[in-house]
């Protein structure tokens, strides 16, 4: 595995900008996972490398963090904000429409690799809340009818 | 035009959040905002509209006015506090930076809002995030610093873009990068993002996260200070601090200390989000009382319910019920009240919510967000979560409400961060203020309003 050319740009970019390699790894890592769309083992090598870190260093900095979309994870993650402020606000209706409608349980992907589904914590969206953030984009303000607009508009 | 190298993600601009008015009728006077007078503008985003709008000159004048020294001391003066959730004087805590120093100095921008029920610095962030970089470069001035970097939570995917939009575009204005606006002093400014985790919003856990690791916080001291990024002296400021800074240059410390208490002075963003009516943004200077705040902009509860507890300065801070919310919200008076002002997320909720669920719901983000270096942290709020769950669910037993309060005590000041006294605070206010909700769970050996609070957050 390597970085595409305009990948690889911004990497040698990202050195330019902190003192020691070690310290562009999580940006590496993002780099990693916008091109190959998670961050597998051979993806966690290529940061290592990059990074000038041993593998178990990324493998550790990998699972300490929540947010990466590890090896497996379906093509699109969808995140259900559980914390307090939006669980004031109909957070758990939210979260059982998508069990109902995908399936699934949390921590958990579809047969066909379309969808993961997850609860997080604060995605300090509390003032447009219930939020869910799909992917990279954040959906505020969610009601039943909106959600369900949402997901029918994910093409597979 | 600068060697900027834009981020391949973040498409879509989420929703934008109010920034409220006072109801009709509330008798509240309507303060023009001084951060968030510019975000609910179109284009308030960019070079051309923040210049437009009397942007950078402030950055002009620090530079051209004042020695750094005297800089510090101007901030000093004002009496500006971090408004990340401690309230540290800025001015002070730049002092502490060495003067001489063999190491590059650093600035850390604490962009990772992470504290639930708070959403104050994305409003900044992705609407006026040149407001945010001119802080940068008067803080970066003062304190002799060359390189800064933005901490922003990985989750803010289009905030990250929208900062990086705004740096290269003050690159190439000028504005960043080598002899800055002509006055010889070299900044360069780097967004970094997270990746979802709570700690890394405390500062020595972010700083281990710039550096490439695990957000595991350090023991201070040595403080960032003194020794903080790549082992070097570091000032870490929050985004709201640092965004007050060209407002008090423009107009002066008389204007600035003319707002808020005398010891808590200026305005400050306070999110409302919970059971109010209206959930947005507010922005007053310092020392309006909750209750007034929740009445005047909330709008009261949802359903004209009635107000039963608040947690006023993000989930750390401990409850307070709704009989003790004439607090006023300043950093001392706050605290005097037995709670914080914290990051200034206030979350309200009415007299139907269960409150050994909240309890619980928070307790799962502690427990979750520990970064299980200590073990009174890790174990301790692995614990009293489980503990409050069965509670909840009726498996209580009377004896666990002082098991709770002692292990709670074990876990306050025995760590190397706050993370374990962040879960430890509310656990002890909740059962403080709402005793008696606890035992009647375990008395009744359910939730005995959990059918109500079911059919509340479903129609919510």
């Amino acid at each position: 595995m390597q970085l595409t050319e305009d990948r690889q740009k911004r990497y040698e970019w990202l050195l330019t900008r902190y003192p020691e390699k070690k310290a562009a790894l999580l940006p590496v890592l993002r780099l990693i996972e916008d091109q190959e769309g998670e961050i597998s083992d051979d993806g966690m090598a290529l940061a290592a490398e990059l990074c000038d870190v041993p593998p178990s260093h990324v493998m550790g900095v990998v699972t300490f963090y929540t947010h990466y979309r590890r090896a497996g994870t379906g093509k699109y993650m969808v995140q259900v904000c559980a914390t307090l402020p939006c669980a004031l606000r109909g957070a758990g209706a939210v979260y059982e429409q998508l069990v109902d409608r995908l399936g699934i349980e949390a921590g958990e992907t579809t047969t066909d690799g379309k969808f993961t589904l997850r609860k997080v914590e604060c995605l300090a969206s509390c003032g447009t809340a219930p939020c869910v953030q799909i992917n990279d984009d954040y959906h505020e303000n969610l009601t039943s009818e909106k959600l369900d607009q949402i997901l029918d508009g994910l093409k597979s | 035009m600068s060697d900027y190298v834009k981020l391949p993600v973040g498409k879509r601009r989420g929703a934008r959040t109010e920034v409220l008015r006072p109801v009709e009728g509330s008798g509240v006077e309507h303060f023009e905002p001084v951060l968030l007078k510019y975000v609910e503008y179109e284009n308030s985003h960019t070079l051309d509209f923040y210049t437009s709008h009397g942007g950078y000159d402030a950055a002009k004048k620090a530079i051209a006015d004042y020695k750094p020294d005297d800089l510090i001391d101007f901030v000093k003066s004002s009496g500006l506090r971090g408004r990340g959730g401690a309230g540290f004087p800025a001015g002070l805590k730049w002092s502490f930076v060495p003067k001489e120093s063999a190491k590059p100095k650093y600035l850390a921008v604490n962009a990772d809002e992470s504290e639930p029920g708070t959403f104050k610095d994305r409003s900044i962030i992705e609407y006026d995030p040149h407001q945010l970089l001119e802080g940068i470069i008067i803080c970066c001035y003062a304190v002799g610093i060359h390189t800064a970097y933005i901490y922003i939570r990985g989750e803010f995917v289009f905030g990250a873009r929208a900062l990086e939009e705004a740096i290269e575009e003050a690159y190439a204005g000028g504005y960043l990068g080598k002899n800055i606006m002509g006055t010889g002093f070299d900044l360069d400014v780097t967004v970094h993002r997270g990746a979802g985790a709570y700690i890394c919003g405390e500062e020595t856990g972010l700083l281990s996260s710039l550096e490439g690791n695990r957000g595991n916080p350090k023991i201070k001291p040595p403080f960032p200070a003194v020794e903080g990024l790549f082992r070097s002296p570091t000032v870490v400021n929050n985004v709201e601090t640092l965004a007050n800074l060209p407002h008090i240059i423009n107009n002066g410390i008389d204007w600035y200390k003319g707002m808020g208490t005398d010891a808590s002075p200026g305005s400050k963003i306070f999110c409302l989000s919970g059971h109010m009516k209206h959930m947005g943004l507010v922005e007053v200077p310092l020392g309006m009382s909750l209750t007034t705040m929740i009445e005047a902009y909330g709008g009261g509860m949802i359903d004209d319910l009635k107000l039963k507890a608040v947690i006023p300065g993000g989930s750390s801070a401990p409850v307070l019920a709704a009989c003790d919310c004439e607090v006023p919200l300043c950093f001392d008076a706050c605290r005097d009240a037995g709670t914080m002002l914290g990051s200034g997320g206030v979350i309200a909720m009415h007299e139907n919510t269960c409150m050994v669920n909240a309890l619980w719901n928070l307790l799962r983000f502690y427990a979750h967000e520990s970064c299980g270096q200590c073990t009174p942290c890790r174990e301790g709020t692995g614990w009293i979560e489980k503990i409050v769950a069965r509670i909840e669910r009726g498996q209580g037993r009377m004896a666990d409400l002082q098991l709770l309060l002692d292990i709670c005590d074990e876990m306050c000041g025995r760590t190397i961060c706050v993370l374990a006294d962040a879960a430890a605070f509310p656990t002890r206010s909740f059962i403080k203020c709402f005793r008696e909700e606890f035992e009647a769970h375990i008395e009744a050996g359910c939730c005995p309003i959990n059918e109500v609070r079911a059919e509340a957050m479903a129609t919510a």
